[in-house]
């Protein structure tokens, strides 16, 4: 952690916080969590390689990852921030101005601000938003990027499975043999992936809008704590093949980790409300086939990257994700 | 996999429980060891429920899974990790 980004983060974060007016009525904590008169203390709410945020009551400040492509974000800080996803994605807290919302670290690292949402429930999944999961992936993908400010980048879907398996190929497994097995296994599986899904070609067809990332840490009630749920983390959104936002759940599903009560709501959920990504009735399938693969391989190679410097083997949830490796080319 | 017959990529899918190939060149459909006959099972379970009952949607049903999906045994034992700590984590990270 950089003592000093995260300072520069809290700073941030507490400009915004110090120029709301106090007892405005609106998006406002708990009281019981905002001192009149003080500023509550900041907490760090992530600190990673791709992302560091640190939260000053209602406000959070980003640091994105370094190698960032700062235009892109740009672009699709303007796309959160447009009426069209109103509703849909969080939008950002200006920065530098009305249109500023984005500012540069020392280092050149894109800054943003948030307004604070609140998370889901870490322990209960099954109690998660999932139909609104659903209904904001729907919504999402019904946005015709023509009328989006732009140019509207691609969804960054494929280029973070590549570099997962980058990640995976960069470990040293030789320590523990079932990890060096598991690697063959899910670079089998990704060779196996029609090009598009590893990066190295255009997707086939136009696209849809897609967010790119969908995990339930994406998802936050705005305004606290009872607001509606908004995706959040614009940092991979863009145009592409949208089947790769239903494919994190469908693959958990595929490998028997979610269970098939909640994949069902999940998709039911995405169906009713309009979803394009999968046909309206019957097996979805032949549209989720591809991503989900992908998203399963890119899930298990995380995976083994971070058991490998942990001289550790894979625990079952982990292995499930392999087998499933293994059934793709079996 | 590769068709036999054009060496296109081949497809798997599932289909009523059977699992199948599907190239995507020529369309030629591969069967594994069995799978003719399980094909034939169910045709027979059809054919004899003649005359068919109303096809009453089965609000239980299984969900459509891939071919590469974890075997499943009915509603028990499929989702043994569903709550396991490593699945929790896992359900909130990129």
């Amino acid at each position: 952690m950089s003592r000093a980004l995260i300072r520069r983060l809290t700073a941030l974060s507490e400009a915004h916080e110090a120029a709301a007016p106090p007892g405005v009525p609106g998006p406002r904590e708990p009281s019981s969590l905002v001192v009149e008169g003080s500023l509550p203390a900041p907490v760090v709410l992530a600190d990673r390689p791709d992302g560091t945020v640190v939260r000053a009551g209602r406000t959070v400040a980003k640091a994105h990852a370094p190698d960032c492509d700062a235009a892109a974000l740009a672009v699709r800080l303007r796309i959160a921030a447009h009426p069209r996803l109103h509703g849909t994605l969080l939008p950002p807290l200006p920065v530098t101005g009305p249109d500023g919302h984005l500012a540069r670290y020392d280092d050149g690292r894109p800054l943003t601000r948030w307004p604070y949402g609140l998370p889901v429930a870490p322990d209960d999944p099954d109690g998660a938003p999932w139909e609104d999961a659903a209904r904001l992936l729907a919504r999402l993908h019904a946005v015709d990027p023509e009328t989006l400010p732009g140019p509207v980048p691609p969804m960054r879907g494929p280029a973070k499975a590549a570099r997962a398996l980058a990640r995976m190929r960069a470990a040293s497994i030789e320590a523990v043999p079932s990890l060096a097995a598991a690697a063959r296994t899910v670079a089998a599986g990704w060779a196996a992936l029609p090009a598009w899904a590893r990066d190295e070609a255009p997707a086939p067809g136009p696209g849809l809008l897609c967010h790119g990332d969908l995990h339930l840490g994406q998802l936050v009630r705005y305004p606290v704590p009872d607001g509606r749920w908004l995706l959040i983390d614009v940092d991979d959104l863009g145009v592409g093949e949208p089947g790769w936002d239903l494919a994190r759940p469908a693959a958990w599903f595929a490998s028997g980790l979610l269970a098939p009560e909640v994949w069902a709501r999940f998709l039911g959920a995405y169906r009713a409300a309009g979803g394009r990504a999968v046909r309206a009735e019957g097996d979805p399938w032949p549209e989720l086939d591809v991503p989900a693969r992908a998203l399963t391989i890119q899930t298990a190679a995380l995976a083994v990257a971070k058991a490998a410097p942990e001289g550790r083997p894979l625990d079952e949830v982990e292995s499930a994700l392999v087998d499933s490796c293994a059934r793709m080319v079996r | 996999m590769q068709c036999p017959k054009c060496h296109a990529p081949m497809h798997t899918y599932n289909r009523n429980g059977v699992q199948i190939e599907q190239c995507s060149g020529c369309r030629g459909i591969f069967l594994d060891y069995g799978e003719l006959e399980s094909l034939t099972r169910l045709e027979s379970q059809w054919s004899q429920q003649a005359p068919p009952p109303p096809p009453a949607p089965a609000p239980q049903a299984y969900p459509a899974a891939p071919a590469w999906g974890a075997p499943h045994h009915g509603h028990h034992g499929h989702h043994g990790h569903h709550g396991h700590r490593s699945f929790g984590r896992m359900l909130f990270s990129s």
